[in-house]
C-alpha cells in the first residue's frame, strides 16, 4: 500500500513537467500579452514596447522558458504580473476559499444524492423514483448562473433568509488564519463569526452542489439497481434478513465503487474552481481568479495555477483509488 | 389671544424643526460599504493601471495638486501654490506644512523628490515592485521629460523639464502620482503594494485579497477628518448579484449598474442614482488601409447612417449623450460649434453612390468583447450598427476576439472597422486628440499632417487661450476628415442608498470619499 502511494506520487513528477511545458507554450503562443491588457486602450506602440522590455517579454521564447524552468526547480513560481504578489501566496490565499465551498457543496450533494438514489432504486418506477429522477435531470441541465441568481433573489432579496453573497459579513471581529473561515472561526472560538460563515455558505454550496447531487443520485440509483438484481441479494432476502440490512450492508456496499468514482471526479472538478458560482456569489476562490488571469495574460499565475490543479487532480484521484480498497476488500494495491 | 400665540408658537416650532433638520450638520461616523466589480490589484498607485485600485489609493494618498470635486480643474492639495518659469521648463511648488504620513513621518520636499526619483530613475534602489506604467506613460519614459527634481528648502520643490508639457499640472493631479512615505517603501520593498502609507484621509485597516479592502479614518488628516469612520470596498463581480446586494441592503452603494436596472433604481424609495460626468468617448473607427474606407465620402456616409440617440436609448438607458467630437464636453476646449452629421440614411446612400458604391459592399465590423464604461454592451451595439448599415445597403460581418487579442490586433491596424473608446486620464484635450488621432498614434491609419501640426503646437504652448483655439481647430479638421463615427459620451451611473450625502462623482473616474456622510 505504502509502496503504491509512493509510486503514484512519483508519477506526479513527469505529469507536472509535461503540464508545465504545455501550459507555458499555450499561454505564450496565444495572441495578446500582459503589457497589452495592463495598458488597455492606452496600449500605444511606444508604451507597449517599453513595458514589454521591462517585463522581459521581448526575450526569445526559449530564454523565457529557461528562466521559468530554473525558477520552478527552485520552487519559485514567480510573481503575478498584475499584482506583483508571489504566485504561491496568491494561490494559497484563494485555494482555501475554493476548498471550503467545494467541501460543503459535496457534503450537500452526497447527503442528498445518495439517499435519493437508494430510495429511488428500491422503489423503482414509483412516483418517488420518477419525480426524483426528473428533479435530477433538471439539476444536471440547470445553468448555474441562473440558479444562483434565482437563489439570491428569492432567499436573500425577497425572503431575507440568507445573505446574498460573500464569505462573511461586514463588521465582525474576525482575522483569517488558514483562510478556511469555518476552521478559523472555531480556532478563534468566535461563535458569531462561525454562525455567520455557515450562514454565508448555504446558498453557494447548495447552488454549486446541485449538479453533482443530481449526477450522484442518478449514479447511485443505476448502480443500486444493478446490484439489487444480483443472486446474492436474492439469497440474502431468502435467508430472511431484514430489508434494511440487505439494502445497506449487502447492496449499497457493493454498489459503492462507481459512486465513489463519481464523487471523486466531481470533487476534482469542483476544486478546479467553480467559475460561475464564484462569480455570482462573489466568492474569492481560485476559479474566477484563474479565468481573470487568463484574460489578463498573467502568465505566472496561469502557469502556477494550472500546475497546482494538475497536482490536486492527481491527488484526488489517488485518494479515490485508495478508497476503493476500503469498500471492496477484493481490491488490493501492491 | 393666548390661543393664537400658542398656535403661532407651535407652527413656528414646526417650521424651525424642519429648518433645523434641513441644515442639520453633517454627521460623523458610520461605515460605508461600496460594491464594485473587481478587487484592487495593488495599493501602490504608481504600479497599477486599473480603476479598482485607484478607487482605494485615492483615499489613502494625496497628490501635489488635485481635481476640484466634480471637475477636471486643478486645485491645491499637498502643494499650496506653484509657479512656472517664463520658458515653461521650471515648475516650483510650495508645499503644505504640518502634514504627516500615516506612519507618523512628516511630509517634506525631500519626500516629493524621493518619490519622483523612485518613479523615474531606473537605477534607483527602490525602482522595484512593478513597471511604473503611468509614469512612463504620462511623462514619456524613464526618466522621461522630468530632468531634475530639486529640493529648494524643506517646503519648496522644483521640477526641471527637458521640454514643455502643457498638461503638466493636470498630470500631477492624477491618482497614480500619490506621494508615498519613503520609510514605508524602504521597509516593505516588493511588498509595499500590500502595506500602503500615504498622507490621505483614510488608512488601510485590512485587505482580504479577492474579497474586500477595509479603510479607517485617519485621525491626523491635514484637512478635516473624514466623516465616515470606515469604508469597506467589496468585490462583487456579477452586475445583477451586486444590484441584488444593494436591494437587500448589504451594500450601500455600487458602480457598474446595468442599464436594465436603472429604471428600478429610479423608482425605488430607498435608492438614488448619481451620474458620473462623462470623460470618455465610445467610437466606431474606419481603417484607411482598407478599401473603401480611404474614401472620405464613405466615412461620412457611415456617419450619417447611424442613429446614435436610438442606440443610447436602447443600450445606455438614456444615460449618455450622442458624440459629435472625439472628446467629451466636460473637457475645456470642446468645440460646440461643430454641426454634427445628422442621422439621415438618404444622405448616406447619396454619398455612397457618389463614391461609386450604390450597390453596397461587404466588410468586417469588430465589436468589443468586454463591457467598457463607454460601450457597456459591445455585441448589441455592434448588431445595431450592423442593422443601420444594412439599411443603406452595406453588409457588415460581426467579428470579435478576446480583449487582449482584440487590443493587439486593432493596435496593429488589422481591423477594417472596429468599436473602441477611451476614458481620459488627466482632463486635458491633448489626452484625447493627440493620443487617439494624431498620425503617430492612430490605430486606423488616419495620418493627417494638418492635424499633427496643430496638435504638436498645442502641446508646446503654455498660453491657455491659444491652446483652446488650437484644439477648436483640431476638432474641425477631424470633423471634416471623419476618421471615426464618434458614438457616445456615457455618464456611468452609480446607485446609492438615499441616506448617503455629498457624494460627488468626478469625471476622472475616482474621487475622494472623505466628505461623504451618512444621514441617520
Amino acid at each position: 500500500m505504502i509502496n503504491y502511494i509512493i509510486k503514484r506520487l512519483l508519477a506526479l513528477i513527469p505529469i507536472l513537467i509535461g503540464v508545465a511545458i504545455i501550459v507555458f507554450l499555450i499561454v505564450h503562443l496565444i495572441p495578446g500579452d500582459p503589457a497589452q491588457t495592463m495598458l488597455g486602450e492606452r496600449a500605444t506602440d511606444a508604451a507597449l514596447e517599453r513595458l514589454r522590455e521591462q517585463m522581459g517579454l521581448n526575450d526569445p521564447l526559449p530564454v523565457q522558458f529557461w528562466r521559468y524552468v530554473k525558477d520552478l526547480l527552485r520552487g519559485d513560481f514567480g510573481r503575478s504580473i498584475m499584482s506583483n504578489n508571489p504566485v504561491s501566496t496568491e494561490l494559497a490565499q484563494r485555494f482555501p476559499a475554493t476548498l471550503e465551498l467545494s467541501f460543503f457543496a459535496m457534503l450537500f450533494a452526497v447527503l442528498v444524492g445518495v439517499p435519493a438514489g437508494i430510495f429511488a432504486s428500491i422503489k423503482q418506477n414509483s412516483w418517488f423514483d420518477n419525480m426524483s429522477m426528473m428533479i435530477a435531470l433538471i439539476g444536471v441541465s440547470m445553468p448555474i448562473f441562473w440558479l444562483g441568481l434565482m437563489f439570491i433573489w428569492l432567499f436573500a432579496v425577497e425572503l431575507g433568509w440568507f445573505p446574498p453573497s460573500s464569505r462573511i459579513g461586514v463588521g465582525l471581529e474576525f482575522v483569517p488564519i488558514t483562510n478556511l473561515y469555518v476552521i478559523d472561526s472555531i480556532i478563534q472560538q468566535n461563535f458569531a463569526a462561525f454562525k455567520n460563515v455557515l450562514h454565508h455558505l448555504v446558498l453557494p454550496a447548495v447552488a454549486l452542489g446541485t449538479i453533482p447531487m443530481a449526477i450522484i443520485a442518478r449514479m447511485t440509483r443505476s448502480s443500486m439497481l444493478e446490484v439489487l438484481k444480483k443472486d446474492y441479494i436474492r439469497t440474502a432476502f431468502a435467508k430472511g434478513l431484514k430489508k434494511k440490512m440487505v439494502i445497506f450492508k449487502h447492496a449499497l456496499k457493493n454498489a459503492m465503487v462507481p459512486i465513489i468514482t463519481v464523487v471523486g471526479l466531481q470533487f476534482g472538478v469542483l476544486l478546479g474552481g467553480a467559475v460561475m458560482t464564484e462569480t455570482i456569489f462573489s466568492w474569492p476562490g481560485l476559479g474566477k481568479y484563474l479565468v481573470d488571469a487568463i484574460y489578463a495574460r498573467d502568465f505566472p499565475i496561469v502557469q502556477g495555477g494550472i500546475l497546482f490543479f494538475a497536482g490536486v487532480f492527481v491527488i484526488v484521484n489517488l485518494i479515490v483509488d485508495l478508497s476503493y480498497a476500503l469498500v471492496d476488500p477484493r481490491i488490493q494495491y501492491e | 389671544m393666548k390661543k393664537i400665540t400658542l398656535t403661532t408658537f407651535i407652527i413656528l416650532a414646526l417650521i424651525m424643526s424642519v429648518f433645523v433638520t434641513g441644515v442639520m450638520a453633517q454627521e460623523q461616523g458610520g461605515t460605508l460599504v461600496f460594491g464594485r466589480g473587481g478587487d484592487t490589484v495593488g495599493l501602490d498607485p504608481i504600479q497599477v493601471t486599473d480603476g479598482e485600485s485607484f478607487k482605494v489609493t485615492q483615499q489613502i494618498y494625496d497628490t501635489l495638486v488635485d481635481y476640484t470635486p466634480g471637475t477636471t480643474e486643478v486645485e491645491p492639495a499637498l502643494a499650496t501654490d506653484w509657479e512656472v518659469s517664463e520658458d515653461g521648463l521650471t515648475w516650483t511648488f510650495n508645499l503644505r506644512e504640518n502634514v504627516e504620513f500615516h506612519d507618523g513621518n512628516p511630509f517634506t520636499a525631500e519626500d516629493v523628490k524621493w518619490n519622483f526619483d523612485r518613479w523615474r530613475l531606473e537605477d534607483h534602489p527602490y525602482h522595484i515592485g512593478g513597471e511604473f506604467t503611468y509614469y512612463g506613460y504620462m511623462f514619456q519614459g524613464f526618466p522621461g521629460i522630468i530632468q531634475e527634481v530639486n529640493v529648494v528648502d524643506d517646503y519648496t520643490v522644483e521640477f526641471v523639464l527637458s521640454e514643455k508639457q502643457a498638461p503638466f499640472l493636470n498630470n500631477l493631479a492624477m491618482v497614480p502620482f500619490g506621494i508615498a512615505s519613503p520609510e514605508a517603501v524602504k521597509e516593505h520593498g516588493e511588498d509595499y503594494f500590500k502595506n500602503p502609507v500615504g498622507t490621505g484621509a483614510y488608512t488601510l485597516e485590512e485587505w482580504r485579497q479577492g474579497d474586500r479592502v477595509i479603510l479607517k479614518a485617519n485621525e491626523n488628516y491635514w484637512k478635516e477628518r473624514a466623516y465616515l469612520d470606515e469604508i469597506v470596498f467589496r468585490s462583487i463581480p456579477d452586475n445583477s448579484a451586486r444590484y441584488m446586494e444593494l436591494q437587500s441592503g448589504s451594500i450601500d452603494m455600487m458602480d457598474g449598474v446595468s442599464p436594465e436596472d436603472v429604471e428600478s433604481v429610479e423608482s425605488s424609495d430607498e435608492l438614488k442614482l448619481s451620474l458620473r460626468p462623462s470623460m470618455n468617448v465610445g467610437y466606431f473607427a474606419m481603417n484607411f488601409n482598407f478599401e473603401p474606407f480611404d474614401d472620405v465620402r464613405v466615412r461620412r456616409a457611415f456617419n450619417h447612417a447611424i442613429d446614435k440617440q436610438a442606440i443610447i436609448d436602447a443600450f445606455y438607458a438614456g444615460l449618455a449623450e450622442p458624440a459629435k467630437n472625439p472628446m467629451p464636453p466636460s473637457i475645456w476646449g470642446y468645440n460646440d460649434n461643430i454641426e454634427p452629421y445628422e442621422y439621415n440614411p438618404e444622405r448616406a446612400e447619396e454619398l455612397l453612390a457618389e463614391a461609386g458604391y450604390e450597390d453596397g459592399f461587404e466588410f468586417d465590423l469588430w465589436y468589443l468583447p468586454v463591457p467598457r464604461p463607454y460601450i457597456p454592451q459591445g455585441k448589441f451595439i455592434g448588431q445595431a450598427i450592423q442593422s443601420y448599415l444594412s439599411d443603406i445597403g452595406v453588409t457588415a460581418n460581426l467579428v470579435t476576439y478576446d480583449w487582449s487579442t482584440y487590443l493587439d490586433k486593432t493596435e496593429h491596424q488589422e481591423a477594417p472597422t472596429y468599436m473602441l473608446g477611451w476614458t481620459g486620464d488627466n482632463g486635458d484635450p491633448d489626452n484625447f486628440l493627440y493620443v487617439l488621432l494624431d498620425k503617430t498614434n492612430s490605430n486606423n491609419a488616419y495620418e493627417s499632417d494638418e492635424l499633427h501640426e496643430v496638435l504638436v503646437e498645442a502641446q508646446k504652448t503654455m498660453d491657455h487661450e491659444r491652446r483652446v483655439e488650437l484644439y477648436m481647430e483640431a476638432q474641425e479638421i477631424i470633423h471634416k476628415d471623419a476618421p471615426w463615427v464618434p458614438l457616445v459620451h456615457s455618464t456611468p451611473p452609480i446607485a446609492l442608498k438615499t441616506d448617503i450625502q455629498n457624494y460627488i462623482p468626478n469625471p476622472t473616474g475616482t474621487e475622494k470619499l472623505h466628505r461623504v456622510w451618512l444621514e441617520e
